[in-house]
């Protein structure tokens, strides 16, 4: 892994994991831990809303695309719907150019193939100006 | 890593090892422990539908996304191949082709497993030992 790992624990950002799977859910987690970003867990799209609903806001949300009960294209739509401003990235192992289109289009910010690396983590938040690389 | 686990894991392992700090000193054989113990109940899942006649191949496949998205996270690359390999063959509505590659996919994985136990008992062995370095030099 190249570069230093930035800590942004001084911007006090806030992040929603939204992820059916435990291996990634464990990772994404750790990896906004290591970035200094407070993060919560949620295993789908259903879950993510209801969080927002029970009045949770996050700066960041890290949106995988396949899940049960509520997919990540229906749960970013709703969450948009809502008036959720957050930025949305979404993540998923789907990277052809059709499903892509369709999640970018429910109201994503930015996406990026699993599995989520540190530096691939750094680059979304580039992108969704949390973070300025140097 | 070394050449004990070369070819069985990728690089995405060693990011892996990269998050595991002192805040998280077991982070990585936690996330092994979760792959396995996902890994099991998916292997149980699709040996089930296997036997079911006919073959519901949207089932066997969605399963298998699962699977392969936990191989991938965790650098798996033989499981992962072994994964795409069997989603194919449900693309292609092919039964003898998804057990015939379910089969291989099981010993990788059982290799696997075994080759990760090892490394991370060799891991503590190591760490046992700097301790003992340590409080005999004090």
């Amino acid at each position: 892994m190249a570069g230093e790992i930035p800590n942004l624990a001084e911007s006090k950002l806030t992040a929603l994991v939204v992820d059916d799977n435990l291996v990634n859910q464990m990772m994404h987690h750790k990896l906004l831990d290591r970035l200094g970003i407070r993060n919560d867990v949620v295993c789908n799209g259903q879950e993510a809303v209801d969080a927002h609903c029970s009045g949770r806001n996050y700066d960041l949300i890290l949106m995988d695309m396949e899940m049960p009960i509520m997919n990540g294209i229906q749960a970013t739509k709703r969450l948009r719907e809502m008036g959720i401003e957050s930025k949305i990235a979404g993540v998923t192992t789907r990277a052809e150019e059709e499903e892509r289109k369709e999640f970018m289009e429910a109201g994503l910010n930015d996406f990026q193939e699993k599995p989520l690396t540190i530096s691939k983590l750094v680059s979304i938040l580039h992108n969704l100006d949390f973070y300025v690389q140097t | 890593m070394g050449k004990f686990m070369q070819g069985y894991l990728d690089e995405q392992f060693m990011e892996l090892e990269e998050l595991q700090d002192d805040a998280n000193p077991n982070f990585v054989e936690e996330v092994a422990a979760s792959y396995f113990k996902d890994s099991a109940r998916l292997i149980n899942n699709i040996d089930q539908a296997l036997r079911r006649g006919p073959l519901d191949f949207n089932r066997l496949d969605s399963y298998m996304h699962q699977f392969k998205g936990s191989s991938t996270s965790i650098g798996a690359s033989k499981v992962k191949t072994e994964c795409t390999m069997f989603r194919e063959y449900c693309r292609a509505g092919n039964a003898e082709g998804c057990l015939r590659t379910f089969q291989e996919l099981k010993k990788e994985h059982a290799t696997l497993r075994k080759k990760l136990e090892h490394y991370f008992q060799v891991q503590a062995s190591d760490q046992l030992c700097v301790i003992n370095q340590l409080q005999n030099m004090c």
